[in-house]
């Protein structure tokens, strides 16, 4: 498992997800905190390439053994990849999820829906108001 | 001393004997030859199967069942089942699940060749035995529910939930309305919500209040003309009573709304208080928890309904009922289909007869008085349980939920363990099991963190009470010295802890042969 | 009157000092008094266990049951032997008194059972995976419907009409919630009409429901009908007659996603219609989407094979609203009966139970068809039951049957209206030749002096 950490590069959506946005394209994935809350991932249902997502809406769902977890999209658009890898070995997530365990790549269509999103100072804010 | 386990071993380094024994299934049992079944003769001029069916429809290849003699399956069957614990042999405090005695002249009856070879479709005439302990049935839950019909065909809990959705269904589209949501408490039962869904509705969750009941305020604001229904239980899953139930059900008529009963605690009030006078609309029934059925490893189990007149039209087809003979003989009993309105069936027949007969018999020996003692002895055990975990390290580590008189049981939070002693709920839960116990009911209600559901049932001595506490306070002391023994506990059981995530990953639902 | 409780006076004065109460009415001073009973429940006063065993002992002789009468009845529940193993073994505490064994290191017996169970059912139908069990057949057939309804999200079931009755009416009684329609199809001489069910199926079909062998006894062509029913992407789902596929090829064969039944015939008692189990299998692609317990196979953590309840996220407890099924309390109990008696049988016995029904059934057909005014209602091949046309008003020939001590079948009448004359006729190893000559001989006697008296008022 991997240690708790929050990279500064990245967006958050309060319910623990995560953007890394490349110009008009972003990859999406859960936080450490949700990983760690959710305990060893062991099924990941990816979208459909082509899919399209709704910022603040589920585009998937996470499973541990005894609990599933909506994932939320941080921003809207339309997917183009997914990580196979992660649907094969979804511990990916646990192991690492800012890298290794993203989940799928966004073509973004309201690129400015991200001022919405927290900065990671304001999301730590956030876990701490939480505990 | 009460005590099934005298301080066990704090570590797996001695196995036990079970522990040391392979784990066969009984297809690897199987050889080439054996047997166990001797048919009888066809005694009639045979012919070759491809006369009789088209060789195209069949069967090829035997299916792969074992080949194994009677004794062995025998043997087979008894050695697993000693892997497993049960009531007869031990305390079962599974909150919510009412793991009460069950009696053993219920099976007696329940096998009697009337019963247990009766075709479900013999005519009405020649049945009269069972549909008369149908409508019995029929009459005694009406009563102890003070709803003036019942159906007793949905087959578990969880079927008598959905009975009462789609009678609700019924009850609005019958007056023109169309409603979309139904209102579930958050400490609802996982079965509420999974029953609004397939009943076609959207979940609408209400807060509950400080005490432990609906949060009035709450109910108030999301009580509107497109909810359905609220579905409720009472005492909830907290073993609360909720006083204000009256204001909840003035709130919820007000709306034109059904009120649901969740049967699945009625054993802390039974001849006490009862749901059809706290105004509920339909209540499921629970026969496997209040009334004593068996619970054989997680069912059969029956779900029977009671509702109030404006439901009635709608009821499942068929219903028993009673008619009286012109001629003046004795009142005939059958079974009514000529029910226009009915939602229709909810399964083949006419309900899970076999366990009707247990709780009938159930009620036929405690009669009244013995069913009101019954909900009283099981609040008594819940609240001197509960008084007992006050004390010492459960008290501190485990503290109950919302303090205040518990009904048939109660809700400890295991928080303060797992951050004082680093043990958590299922730790506790585990370690339990060396100690010989089944443990409460973990991880629910949602509502409480780390939660543990303790039901200790009327039917338990005290001195297993305090036998049950003594081992919770025994494993907290253990755990401020040695927190690794509860984590990594059990050491005594027929296997340890089960690697559940590997079993998911990589589900293996059947043997490969 | 009290029972099976232990409190005693000096034990209640204690636990409520304990409690720091002064009476058992303080601990319901939280259930308002406008909402308390205040008056004793009017039901009979507690009775001693032996007069408890008299009084059901005595409703009980008021049954025709199946040792009182030569017995024809099936339609769905069928009088098979069941093996004195199956009693003793299903009450052993261990198995009766256990509930779901959410702590799977004290609950292997239970979990290896519905392993077992599993891979018996999965055997005998032939499909890759089954789950531990659900109510009974019926409730399957419409569970099956709503995991086709969530794969496909389409809203359209096409039921055979050789479908059991009882699952079309539970399939549209389900169906009402869940937002699906029910479109029927008819059958042509006895089996489903494969043009009409061509027909039928659209792109908004989430699932075909066919019945293997029909509520007429009648072997449906599954060969010819599955890539029909399967055509639009339709789920297709197979009710079948367990005990008949010892010898009929298995539908996972046969093309079917999901097979289902009522587990009676299985080691269960008839018990007036409950408690008995239904099973469910189906192709691996729908595991997730199943209803019901499954049990998987895994080790501990010194390495000991064991077994658990896998893939809980599909179930209410923990997906709640968003659960595959709302099913918790099952029947595990009845499926460990039917996992007895399929071992009991074994690879031989359910081969030659097939074949054994397969025998008598051709030989009762041919007796009863060759009666004077009995007809045979369909002529497609069988294995245990079959149906008849009488030229006699059933209901009146049923009774003088009956007082003979010979129960000759199921009615048609009440859930085939175009079948008003129609009797469907079960056979089980149960039916000796002797039952059957006595059957053809009462039958005889009884289609015979009503056509008389039908002649003589005429």
């Amino acid at each position: 498992m991997a240690d708790e950490s929050y990279p500064e590069d990245l967006l958050y959506h309060p319910e623990h997800d995560w953007a890394r946005i490349d110009g008009e394209e972003a990859t999406f994935g859960i936080t450490w905190y949700a990983q760690e809350t959710l305990g060893e991932v062991v099924f990941f249902d990816p979208p459909e390439v082509g899919a399209s997502v709704t910022g603040g809406e589920s585009y998937s769902e996470v499973e541990s053994v005894k609990a599933v977890s909506d994932v939320i999209a941080p921003l809207s658009g339309e997917v183009t990849h997914v990580n196979e890898a992660v649907s094969e070995t979804p511990e990916l997530i646990n192991e690492d999820p800012y890298d290794a365990g993203w989940l799928v790549k966004v073509k973004l269509s309201s690129p400015a829906e991200r001022d919405n999103l927290l900065d990671v100072a304001a999301y730590k804010a956030q876990l701490e108001l939480g505990e | 001393m009460n005590r099934p386990m005298q301080r066990p071993p704090a570590d797996a380094s001695a196995p036990t004997p079970m522990q040391r024994e392979p784990t066969i299934t009984i297809f690897e049992k199987s050889h080439e030859g054996r047997r166990a079944a001797y048919l009888p003769e066809a005694g009639v001029p045979e012919r070759p199967l491809s006369e009789l069916i088209p060789g195209e429809l069949l069967r090829g290849e035997a299916p792969g069942l074992p080949e194994i003699s009677e004794p062995e399956i025998v043997r087979h069957y008894n050695r697993i089942s000693r892997r497993n614990f049960d009531l007869d042999s031990g305390f079962y405090p599974l909150g919510s699940c009412t793991m009460k005695h069950n009696p053993k002249v219920n099976e007696r009856v329940a096998a009697l060749p009337g019963h247990a070879r009766l075709h479900p479709l013999t005519p009405s005439e020649r049945a009269q035995g069972a549909l008369e302990l149908m409508w019995l049935l029929q009459r005694s839950l009406v009563e102890i529910c003070g709803l003036p019909h019942v159906s007793l065909q949905p087959s578990a809990g969880a079927h008598g939930e959905l009975a009462g959705l789609l009678l609700t269904r019924a009850y609005h589209a019958d007056r023109g309305e169309h409603r979309t949501k139904v209102l579930t408490p958050d400490t609802a039962h996982g079965t509420n919500p999974a029953t609004v869904t397939m009943a076609g509705y959207e979940v609408v969750k209400v807060a509950s209040d400080e005490r432990g009941g609906i949060d009035v305020d709450d109910l108030r604001a999301k009580a509107d003309d497109d909810v359905a229904c609220l579905m409720l239980t009472n005492p909830n899953t907290l073993g609360l009573f909720d006083e204000r139930i009256s204001e909840i059900a003035e709130i919820v008529h007000g709306t034109g709304a059904t009120l649901y009963y969740d049967g699945a605690n009625l054993n802390a009030v039974m001849g006490i208080s009862r749901p059809g006078d706290m105004g509920f609309d339909i209540v499921h029934v629970n026969l496997h928890k209040s009334f004593s059925q068996p619970h054989g490893g997680g069912g059969p189990g029956a779900g029977p309904i009671a509702v109030s007149d404006r439901i009635e039209p709608y009821l499942p087809r068929p219903q028993v009922v009673r008619g009286e003979q012109e001629n003046g003989g004795p009142p005939m009993f059958r079974l009514d289909f000529d029910r226009p309105k009915s939602i229709g069936r909810l399964r083949g027949f006419q309900g899970n007869f076999g366990v009707f007969v247990r709780s009938y018999a159930y009620i036929l020996s405690l009669g009244g008085d013995g069913l009101k003692e019954a909900s009283e002895t099981a609040v008594l055990n819940a609240n001197y349980l509960l008084a007992l975990m006050k004390d010492g390290r459960a008290g501190r580590y485990l503290p109950v939920a919302f303090d205040r008189l518990c009904k048939h049981e109660f809700v400890l939070s295991g928080a303060k363990a797992k951050r004082d002693l680093g043990v958590k709920t299922l730790d506790v839960a585990k370690r339990l099991l060396d100690f010989g116990f089944h443990p409460p009911t973990v991880y629910f209600p949602l509502l409480v963190d780390e939660a543990l559901m303790v039901e200790p049932t009327e039917t338990e001595t005290a001195e297993m009470l305090d036998a049950f506490a003594e081992a919770v306070e025994e494993i907290l002391a253990e755990a401020e010295e040695h927190p690794e023994v509860a984590r990594s506990a059990p050491y005594t059981t027929p296997v340890r802890r089960l690697d559940e995530v590997a079993a998911t990953k990589r589900p293996v639902v059947r043997q490969p042969l | 009157m009290t029972r099976y409780t232990s409190a005693t006076d000096q034990d209640r004065e204690r636990m409520l000092a304990k409690i720091g109460v002064a009476s058992v009415e303080e601990l319901f001073e939280d259930v308002p008094e406008s909402v308390r009973l205040g008056r004793p429940l009017e039901l009979p006063d507690g009775k001693p266990e032996a007069e408890v065993y008299e009084r059901l002992s005595a409703l009980a002789a008021r049954n025709a049951h199946a040792e009182r009468e030569v017995s024809f009845l099936g339609a769905g529940m069928y009088d098979h032997y069941v093996p004195a193993i199956v009693d003793s073994i299903c009450q052993r505490s261990e198995f009766l008194t256990p509930y779901t064994p959410y702590q799977p290191e004290i609950s292997q017996g239970g979990l290896q059972a519905m392993f077992e169970y599993q891979t018996a059912i999965c055997e005998l139908t032939g499909m890759p995976v089954s789950n531990a069990s659900l109510y009974e057949g019926p409730s399957s057939v419409a569970s099956a419907g709503y995991l086709a309804k969530l794969e496909t999200g389409r809203r359209r079931f096409v039921v055979s009409r050789g479908l059991h009755p009882h699952s079309r009416e539970t399939l549209e009684t389900y169906s009402v919630g869940y937002g699906t329609e029910v479109v029927e199809v008819p059958l042509d001489e006895g089996v489903t009409d494969a043009t009409a069910l061509a027909e039928t199926v659209d792109d908004e079909t989430a699932a075909v429901f066919l019945q293997y062998p029909n509520f007429f006894g009648a072997i449906e062509d599954l060969a010819t009908l599955a890539p029909v029913a399967k055509s639009t992407g339709a789920v297709l789902v197979v009710s079948v007659d367990a005990p008949t596929l010892g010898i009929l090829k298995p539908p996972g064969e046969l093309g079917a996603d999901v097979v289902v039944g009522e587990g009676q015939p299985l080691g269960n008692r008839l018990d007036f219609g409950g408690p008995s189990f239904g099973f469910f299998a189906a192709r691996e692609q729908y595991l997730r989407r199943m209803p019901g317990r499954i049990a998987g196979e895994t080790t501990d953590v010194d390495g000991r094979r064991g077994f658990v309840l896998t893939l809980q996220t599909r179930e209410q407890h923990i997906r709640r609203e968003k659960a595959t099924s709302n099913i918790c309390t099952s029947q595990a109990l009845n499926a460990l009966a039917g996992a007895i008696y399929l071992s009991w049988l074994g690879r031989q016995g359910i081969v030659e139970l097939g074949s054994l029904m397969a025998q008598r059934t051709a030989y009762a057909r041919e007796r009863l068809a060759s009666l004077a005014g009995v007809e045979l209602l369909h002529r497609r091949p069988v294995v245990r039951e079959f149906a008849l046309r009488l030229e006699a008003p059933v209901a009146a020939v049923l009774r003088r049957c009956a007082e003979r001590g010979v129960n000759a079948g199921y009615p048609l009448g009440a859930d085939y209206p175009e079948h008003a004359d129609g009797l469907l006729v079960a056979i089980t190893e149960q039916s000796s030749r002797a039952d059957i000559d006595l059957l053809a001989d009462t039958l005889g006697a009884a289609v015979a002096a009503e056509r008389e008296h039908r002649a003589v008022r005429a």
